[in-house]
């Protein structure tokens, strides 16, 4: 049986909850110590962006096989305000909220696979796996 | 949570053991720089070697603290920075421009003493 699991960020205690998660997943998927830290890392920014632009919302971390592929798949979604401009905010050092503007650039760098899907008013759904080698 | 701050001479030595949610992180910004105001600190020595992680916010706080230190006139150091945590770091393209770092706490020891008679 795959393992999922579901954290809820309403805090920053969910920040800190959902890559806490995050390592032990990826340590039982059988990541090593560069990869569990990105991983965490790609969490933890994109648990803070819900955080910081929805307020709410939720982290979904389970793991993924694929055409004799194994990996780890993070899904981010909130229902907030949605992303109005997705070709900036992939945009290194762009920023709304004074941080170093790493955030989504970042993830997509940390990891293997990205997409967001966003509307304006509905919500952001952010996914990014990463495979074992 | 508080993470403790050690006082040697005139230098002040931190070694940060917990894990970094952002309250901690900011906390710690301010505990550093009251600190050395109220010691009179030279220089301070951050050690992260049981840090597993720096994320773009904690790595805002640590760049702002050398920052706000050297405003002050204390210099700052950071020592033992893990593989992992260096490779995450630039793959998210931060650089941590400008800030003096060692490979441990005796050689962020012996860095602060450098620049600090040099």
């Amino acid at each position: 049986m795959q393992v999922q699991t579901h954290v809820d960020i309403n805090s920053e205690w969910g920040i800190v909850a959902a890559r806490q998660a995050g390592r032990k997943l990826a340590r039982e998927v059988g990541f090593g110590s560069v990869d569990q830290a990105r991983i965490t890392t790609a969490i933890s920014e994109l648990a803070r962006n819900i955080y910081l632009y929805a307020d709410q919302g939720q982290i979904k971390i389970e793991e993924v096989a694929e055409g004799g592929k194994r990996g780890m798949k993070i899904i981010a979604s909130d229902q907030g305000p949605g992303i109005k401009d997705l070709r900036r905010v992939m945009e290194d050092g762009f920023t709304t909220s004074g941080g170093l503007g790493a955030g989504l650039p970042g993830v997509k760098r940390l990891m293997d696979d990205f997409a967001i899907e966003s509307e304006l008013n509905q919500g952001t759904v952010i996914t990014a796996v990463k495979w074992l080698r | 949570m508080r993470i403790p701050i050690l006082k040697l001479h005139d230098y002040l030595l931190i070694s940060v053991q917990v894990e970094l949610d952002d309250q901690t992180a900011l906390q710690f910004q301010e505990d550093v720089l009251e600190k050395i105001h109220e010691e009179g600190s030279r220089g301070v020595v951050i050690d992260l070697t049981s840090v597993d992680m720096i994320d773009s916010f904690i790595a805002k706080v640590l760049g702002d603290v050398v920052d706000m230190s050297n405003l002050m006139g204390a210099k700052v150091v950071l020592t033992g920075i893990q593989p992992a945590v260096a490779i995450t770091l630039i793959d998210m393209g931060i650089v941590l421009d400008e800030v003096p770092t060692a490979l441990d706490l005796e050689q962020g020891l012996e860095r602060l003493q450098l620049e600090l008679e040099g």
